[in-house]
């Protein structure tokens, strides 16, 4: 039987790996077909080493790249400690990797993503 | 070359050496297609007379970051900004060679060019975090503006907090929509532009002596 393997990523696990551990797992995952949803996104820092790691692995007839998703960023309201320290609040909220030559995002809006996934 | 162009370069450059201002390193970041280059060779000729590197409709013809030094630029009430310009290739999260083939390369040259790519894109997402002290990012403004890849880019500037200026390019076509950017990105500085025209570049410079000076 033929499919694919979706990923379902807890932000508990997430929470738990640093950065670099994140994008090795994500990349490991998309690499060998599978799709990847992440239950929380991934920091803006972490999305640039992801674009930047992608492209690092991008083989001729192989690894071309990866599809991503995630719904628009919330702002949070700082709490006081944030406020002390002049950071904002950026909520990241679930997200949907995949690979681009499988995965095909047909329609985002505020709360919804539809995707197409097709087998290799 | 006309006197205006003449001026402006005189000006600016007697400004720079009266104010001995520091200069910004400016990136220009946006998709590929968009327009990158052309603005870039734009700027550098309007005020240093010099192109910056080559434009085509093949995406990725820009395939290493290219910085353009010294260019000194001066707002209509005399106020004056000396910035490098950084043009870097079009950020993607993907890059196959077999798209190169359409544009009648062979399967060689275009492995070569998507490596090239690759390495391009990874670059201009290092000198981001490293190197670059302002972003214009640059949109075509016929495409949704709503692409992931360029959602996650202005995640990414206004997370190191560099000042940005949205360019909403090529509204010379009949389908293009600057105010889909507008509401799209509402909490930056949108400036509609047709690069190959040079429509409403005056607006740019402007807004570019404000922004980033």
């Amino acid at each position: 039987m033929q499919g694919i393997q979706i990923d379902l990523i807890s932000s508990e696990k997430l929470a738990a790996l640093t950065s670099m551990e994140k994008i090795h797992l994500i990349l490991d995952h998309v690499r060998k077909g599978s799709i990847i949803i992440l239950e929380k996104g991934l920091s803006p820092d972490e999305q640039s080493t992801l674009i930047e790691m992608t492209m690092r692995e991008i083989l001729p007839d192989g690894f071309n790249g990866i599809e991503i998703e995630t719904y628009p960023s919330r702002d949070q309201s700082p709490g006081f400690l944030q406020k002390l320290l002049g950071r904002s609040a950026i909520e990241s909220r679930l997200t949907v990797i995949g690979p681009a030559n499988q995965l095909r995002m047909i329609k985002k809006e505020k709360d919804i993503i539809s995707a197409w996934v097709s087998t290799r | 070359m006309n006197i205006l162009v003449q001026t402006k370069r005189r000006l600016s450059k007697f400004l720079m050496a009266f104010f001995k201002k520091k200069k910004a390193r400016i990136g220009i970041y946006g998709p590929p297609n968009a327009g990158k280059t052309t603005l870039a060779n734009r700027i550098a000729r309007d005020w240093t007379g010099e192109d910056v590197g080559l434009v085509s409709e093949v995406p990725h013809e820009t395939r290493r970051a290219v910085r353009k030094s010294d260019i000194s630029i001066t707002g209509s009430n005399g106020s004056n900004i000396t910035i490098d310009i950084v043009d870097t290739p079009g950020v993607t999260t993907k890059i196959d060679y077999k798209d190169f083939l359409e544009y009648g390369m062979d399967k060689e040259t275009a492995v070569i060019r998507a490596r090239e790519a690759t390495e391009g894109v990874a670059e201009a997402m290092h000198w981001l975090r490293e190197d670059i002290n302002g972003v214009m990012y640059m949109l075509d403004a016929t495409e949704d503006p709503f692409m992931q890849v360029n959602i996650m880019m202005i995640g990414i500037i206004e997370s190191r907090k560099l000042p940005v200026i949205i360019v909403a390019n090529k509204i010379d076509l009949p389908d293009a929509s600057p105010q889909r950017i507008r509401s799209a990105f509402p909490q930056h500085p949108v400036v509609p532009i047709s690069c190959l025209e040079g429509k409403n570049i005056e607006d740019l410079y402007e807004k570019m002596v404000e922004h980033f000076g």
